[in-house]
């Protein structure tokens, strides 16, 4: 074995004398974001579905019969705000002010409900006059693109009440930073892919 | 009980969904039951489940979920070749006016299973397990990226094994083929659990892989010991890190194609029915967009392996490192665009065929350059046909033809004449066993010294190796010709009794690879027996060139004691030229990840889910959903996560392995 | 083991000699000439991989570790020449392989009308196609011959050196329609139709099945295609009009019931109607097509007013095609009758559209309805020819 071997003379450096430390949770951040990038591809499918499908009324509504455009500006409206107000939240965390951070969040959760409810009044709407995602494939795709959408959501706001908690309870320690963190790009994420969702599936769905 | 009752607490679970009038089954069943009574006997008997559970399946330890997920892959191995061997009976018997012995409700489920679970469940565990073992030594960390992470995935895949080996004893699987085209998919076509089982093991799986494939990516981003630029990167850790790019990239498109077919069949939408606008067209196009970078995903981590071994049996430095790293990532943007190959036939029109079969022609190049790299690493070398080189030249020779065949099938109007047939069959069991798995065998005859610190017992393993090879080409090339005689896959019968003769030879051939998998599976029992012969006390047995020779065989929990620095791609090569002399004090405390059981947790909750949705037991899917949910948050209050090794512990750990190399000499 | 190889190859090479393999010697034009490309480029191939293997054997035994004559060189890692070499040589084949792919792929696509014969013999006026229509059904085949006004079940017969234009499609799931010895395979899809240019130079029987797993009867779905002569082929066609049996939407639907390994039928007459409506699948009485669907949707649907009509959409969405416990027949009223959306059909299958209606952008919200003064009916006559076979790709 040569690693034994003494060998004389000044040597390169070959380890570290310190323990290197890798920060605590310093892959986090890329690691959400590979993971954002995995959840976009679901929701790339999605969109590709309903590009494929969205024409196929089966002989049934269409966009133009079924959308109410002014309610879904209202809608976009509040998950817009939401991202705002989450926006806010994380500025008065960066000054480590826990009651603003935690009134801002409680602000996007109540944007985030308003969105949730509003979708759900237009699905409940839809699904009583009979467009029902069983009825078409147009229906189909549409319901389960912005129904992923809004299960995203959901899940969003669950954890939005979960961080609330932990911030009260252990305050804005790093680990809670870096969840707020990463709850934030989740958000701004869900703001995204909902604005292709607001284009392409309803305005592009009213003019087809 | 009242009807509704019963209804209500089994879903469509019925005594008569225990497939009891299937004798094959029943016996499987009797034979698996008492092995598994034997097996818990025998960890109950050595009261060995406090240290399983303590030491093993809560363990965030990278190596050690390698070897489970080793472990695992092995199991799947041998279910998956039962199916295979069943099917090649079938086949070389089912002439002249016989049925053979399977109906086509028993055989039709066997191919399914053996094309899923010997892609899901026995190469994407093994490579991995692989990956998880070798890449953070490879790059001198500690452990992964997100350590608890890696162990909910594992137990995710292990969620998925077993429902589909559930599937065997409680209902059915699927008997669709193992990518389950719809219509025939449907729930018309397919009323029963099998697609079902198929739909929720996948799902399940699923998650595992894509969370692992994250993971590993931060790990080879982040975690790289310092002076291990991307370009000093070794080579294994950079195919590991594209095939993890196209898991992350290609896994969430499986999700969604699932999750819509599942739609599909739980709620009645129409995205790939025959009526209402639905379009199974889109299915097979979707499905394949995942598919076809699954094979390079498979593929990929064990051109890693070929290169490692090449390089260290040959005494030499890879020849064109750099474009070997080219190839590989032009091989993953490549696997992207070329799907449409695998349907031809669908009609797309002779400008769209052209073009996808271009494209796969193209991939060919980088793939041959890296076949004439191992060529020149081998060029002046000085070649020890150890285990892993045999594998890989063995390898070199199988893969080039499966290589060419690949390349004639992407000529669409040879596809035509050969698509679904038993060429096809031929060509991809050419490139994954002549691939994958001489790669996977190569690859554990290399790093098993560095996991357990013995070598392998040479005398069994050429035992192996030889009944492997040469019962590979028994088995598949009569398969090249039944193709070229125009015979198609999944046929269960046949009227044409000259064809007998060639199943005959193919079943001869299986038989030969059951042969290999017995000698495999003997190779590591007498091993473990003499491992005081075979002991490797050096760290180092094959004369390595990369970090992980660096460390002890096995090496400790915290994989090195301080972190290493690069200054060559031939890491250890370069410090063993420059004479490195082992630290032996200054040990500090070192960081390390606690375990925890909340992962196999989560999983025993997946799986229960997808039990009561596969069989309409809604109470039971709600209850294991709620828990789930309510388990994952409940972890994130744990805020305590690691501890810290003392520096007395790390000071033990290395005098003991000083004591070892002295008396080493 | 090389020797061991030798020996084996003697038996290996008596075998081969008495297989038939039918991809290598067919005896239609169209597949010979996909057997000339699988050759050349297997030949064009091997240029590299024989080499690449030989190298590897010459490598692995000149610098095994006991030569120690043999140069070690373990510092040796590069070379821009060798890594030139190494890429361009597989480069150049695969740009002679990919203009090959190019060329092949479009004059054999199987869309296209075949214009030889054989090497040497054009197609010319003389030769009229023989049109054969195909139906996959669970699981056998029919072929109907809308030029004779006659069908078969699992039988297929086509006289030699006339080129044969077949119409393919599918009742339930998909299959693949493949005669090996006529021409290379192409899916048969349910509501959609696929198609295939072919001929048969030589007289005989060939084997003929489905390519693509579709279920349990799957092994049996296999049939006879008979290269016949002009006379032989008139004399199968007058003994099939002798059969008693008529194909037509009745019995259609009987047939199209689940069945494994059906002996060869015959029938005398078929509905002329009867392949564009399984096609659309709309035999059942009641039922939409899916032409008639699909140019409604081009429109713009039938808005809220058709949001309940399901029924005559529903086809195999929730019970296997044509099972006993499949749906029940339905008879509530198709917005046309599915013989006049058949004639469109048809019409519209020898003419190909030549425009697509204009996206009627007017009224941007609410009104899916129609206009008043249109019906549907007119609305459909305006533009016959859009439908279906758009959805063929």
């Amino acid at each position: 074995m040569t690693s034994t071997a003494i060998t004389a003379g000044t040597e390169p450096v070959f380890h570290l004398e310190e323990e290197h430390a890798h920060a605590e949770g310093g892959s986090t951040m890329l690691g959400f974001w590979l993971y954002l990038m995995s959840d976009c591809l679901i929701f790339a499918m999605l969109f590709a579905a309903y590009g494929v499908l969205g024409g196929n009324y089966a002989a049934g509504p269409a966009p133009k019969d079924l959308f109410d455009l002014d309610l879904v500006a209202v809608n976009t409206a509040m998950l817009l705000f939401s991202s705002i107000t989450y926006g806010f939240a994380m500025l008065t965390m960066d000054k480590g002010r826990v009651a603003a951070t935690q009134a801002w969040l409680a602000v996007t959760g109540l944007f985030g409900l308003a969105f949730l409810s509003i979708e759900l009044y237009e699905f409940a709407h839809m699904i009583h006059e009979g467009a029902t995602p069983q009825r078409s494939a147009f229906l189909s795709s549409f319901f389960t693109l912005v129904g992923t959408h809004g299960l995203h959501v959901t899940f969003g706001t669950i954890w939005l009440v979960t961080l609330m908690v932990q911030v009260a309870r252990f305050g804005l320690i790093e680990a809670n930073r870096r969840r707020l963190m990463c709850l934030s790009m989740f958000w701004h994420f869900l703001d995204v892919v909902w604005i292709g969702v607001f284009t392409f599936v309803y305005l592009m769905g009213m003019l087809r | 009980m009242p009807d509704t009752l019963t209804k209500f607490i089994f879903g469509r679970l019925t005594w008569d969904s225990l497939p009891l009038h299937e004798p094959i089954v029943v016996a499987t069943f009797v034979a698996v039951a008492l092995g598994g009574i034997a097996l818990l006997g025998v960890i109950t008997y050595f009261k060995l489940w406090g240290y399983l559970w303590r030491e093993w399946f809560t363990s965030v330890d990278h190596k050690k979920i390698g070897i489970m997920y080793m472990v695992l892959g092995l199991i799947m191995l041998l279910r998956g070749f039962s199916d295979a061997i069943m099917m090649r009976l079938q086949q070389a018997i089912a002439f002249n006016g016989s049925e053979g012995y399977l109906n086509s409700h028993h055989y039709d489920q066997i191919f399914t299973a053996h094309g899923v679970i010997m892609i899901f469940f026995v190469a994407m565990p093994f490579v991995t397990g692989l990956m998880n073992f070798v890449v953070p030594l490879q790059i001198g960390a500690r452990d992964v990226s997100f350590p608890f992470l890696n162990n909910f995935s594992f137990w995710m895949t292990v969620g998925g094994a077993i429902l589909v080996m559930a599937s065997l004893f409680v209902g059915e699987f699927a008997r669709t083929g193992w990518l389950a085209y719809p219509p025939l998919s449907g729930i018309g076509y397919s009323p029963d659990v099998g697609v079902d089982y198929y739909i929720w093991a996948l799902q399940v799986a699923g998650v595992g892989t894509t969370l692992s494939g994250i993971n590993l990516i931060c790990t080879i981003i982040k975690m790289r010991a310092p002076g291990m630029t991307m370009m000093r990167m070794p080579i294994f850790t950079w195919t590991s890190l594209c095939t993890n790019v196209l898991i992350v990239a290609s896994f969430p498109v499986l999700t969604a194609v699932l999750s819509l077919l599942a739609l599909d069949r739980y709620v009645g939408t129409n995205f790939f029915t025959n009526d209402f606008g639905g379009n199974p067209m889109m299915y097979v196009n979707l499905i394949w967009i995942w598919g076809h970078p699954e094979v390079y995903i498979l593929i990929l981590p064990l051109f890693g392996v070929f290169s490692e071994v090449t390089s260290t049996f040959s005494g030499k430095r890879l020849f064109g490192y750099t474009s070997m790293v080219y190839a590989t990532v032009v091989i993953t943007i490549l696997s992207y665009l070329v799907w449409l190959h695998h349907f031809f036939t669908m009609g797309s029109g002779a400008s769209v065929n052209s073009f996808f079969g271009i494209t796969t022609m193209i991939i060919s190049i980088p793939t041959g350059a890296k076949i004439f790299n191992w060529l020149f690493t081998m060029y002046r070398g000085r070649i020890r046909f150890e285990l892993p080189m045999m594998w890989t030249v063995a390898f070199m020779l199988t893969f080039t033809v499966g290589g060419m065949t690949g390349v004639l099938l992407a000529v669409p109007p040879a596809d035509f004449v050969l698509h679904n047939s038993l060429f096809l069959i031929a060509h991809f069991h050419n490139v994954i066993i002549g691939g994958v798995l001489f790669g996977l065998f190569a690859g554990i005859a290399y790093w098993w010294p560095k996991a357990f610190g013995f070598k392998l017992d040479p005398f069994w393993g050429k035992v192996s190796f030889w009944c492997w090879v040469v019962g590979f080409w028994f088995a598949f090339m009569p398969l090249y010709i039944l193709g070229l005689m125009g015979v198609t896959r999944r046929m269960r019968v046949f009227d044409d009794p000259s064809l007998q003769i060639w199943f005959v030879i193919a079943a001869f051939g299986a038989v030969l690879i059951a042969c290999g998998i017995a000698a495999f599976l003997i190779q590591i029992f007498v091993s473990i027996r003499r491992r005081e012969a075979l002991a490797d006390t050096t760290g180092d047995p094959w004369d390595g060139r990369t970090l992980e020779w660096s460390t002890s065989s096995p090496p400790p929990a915290y994989n090195f004691a301080f972190t290493p620095v690069i200054r060559d791609n031939d890491a250890w090569y370069d410090m063993k030229q420059a004479g490195y002399i082992r630290p032996l004090a200054g040990f500090k405390p070192i960081h390390m990840p606690s375990n925890t059981g909340t992962g196999i947790i989560l999983a025993a909750f997946s799986v229960a889910l997808g039990f009561g949705l596969i069989w309409y037991i809604w109470w039971l899917a709600a209850l294991s959903f709620v828990c789930l949910i309510a388990t994952a948050i409940g972890h994130t209050f744990n805020y305590h996560r690691d501890f810290h090794i003392p520096a007395s512990e790390v000071t033990q750990t290395e005098e003991a392995r000083t004591t070892l190399l002295a008396a080493q000499g | 083991m090389k020797r061991f190889g030798a020996l084996l190859l003697l038996p290996l090479a008596g075998l081969l000699s008495g297989c038939d393999m039918v991809v290598l010697a067919p005896a239609g034009d169209v597949a010979a000439q996909q057997r000339d490309l699988l050759v050349v480029s297997t030949l064009l191939m091997l240029i590299i991989i024989v080499p690449v293997m030989a190298l590897t054997v010459f490598f692995a035994w000149r610098y095994r570790q006991s030569n120690t004559s043999a140069t070690y060189a373990p510092d040796w890692d590069h070379s821009t020449k060798l890594e030139l070499v190494i890429w361009a040589a597989p480069l150049l084949i695969i740009i002679c392989l990919g203009a090959l792919t190019w060329l092949g792929a479009h004059l054999l696509d199987p869309y296209r009308r075949i214009d030889r014969i054989e090497a040497g013999q054009p197609v010319t006026q003389l030769h009229k196609p023989l049109r054969v229509e195909v139906v996959a059904l669970d699981w056998k085949w029919l072929f109907i011959y809308p030029d004779y006004g006659i069908a078969a079940v699992n039988e297929l017969a086509a006289p030699v050196n006339q080129p044969i234009d077949f119409r393919i499609t599918s009742s339930a799931v998909m299959n693949s329609f493949y005669i090996p010895a006529l021409a290379g395979q192409i899916y048969a899809m349910p509501g959609m139709e696929t198609k295939l240019h072919a001929v048969i130079n030589r007289q005989g029987t060939y084997s003929g099945f489905s390519a693509n797993y579709s279920g349990a009867g799957f092994s049996g779905m296999r049939f006879a295609f008979h290269g016949l002569s002009d006379q032989a082929f008139d004399q199968w066609v007058a003994q099939t009009r002798t059969a008693s049996a008529a194909l037509n939407r009745d019995s259609y639907l009987e047939l199209e019931k689940p069945s494994e390994n059906e002996p060869v039928r015959h029938y005398a007459s078929v509905d002329p109607a009867l392949y564009g409506a399984i096609l659309n699948l709309c035999v059942e009485r009641g039922k939409m097509c899916m032409n008639e669907m699909m140019s409604i949707d081009a429109k713009g649907g039938l808005g809220l007013a058709g949001v309940r009509n399901t029924l005559p959409l529903q086809y195999d969405k929730l019970a296997r095609r044509g099972a006993v416990f499949g749906n029940d027949p339905s008879y509530v009223a198709s917005i046309c009758t599915a013989e006049e959306a058949a004639a469109v059909s048809r019409a519209s299958r020898d003419a190909w559209p030549t425009y697509w209606p204009a996206k009627n952008l007017s009224p941007l919200r609410g009104a899916g309805l129609l206009r008043p003064g249109t019906d549907s009916r007119s609305a459909e006559a305006d533009t016959p020819t859009v439908g279906l076979l758009r959805r063929e790709l």
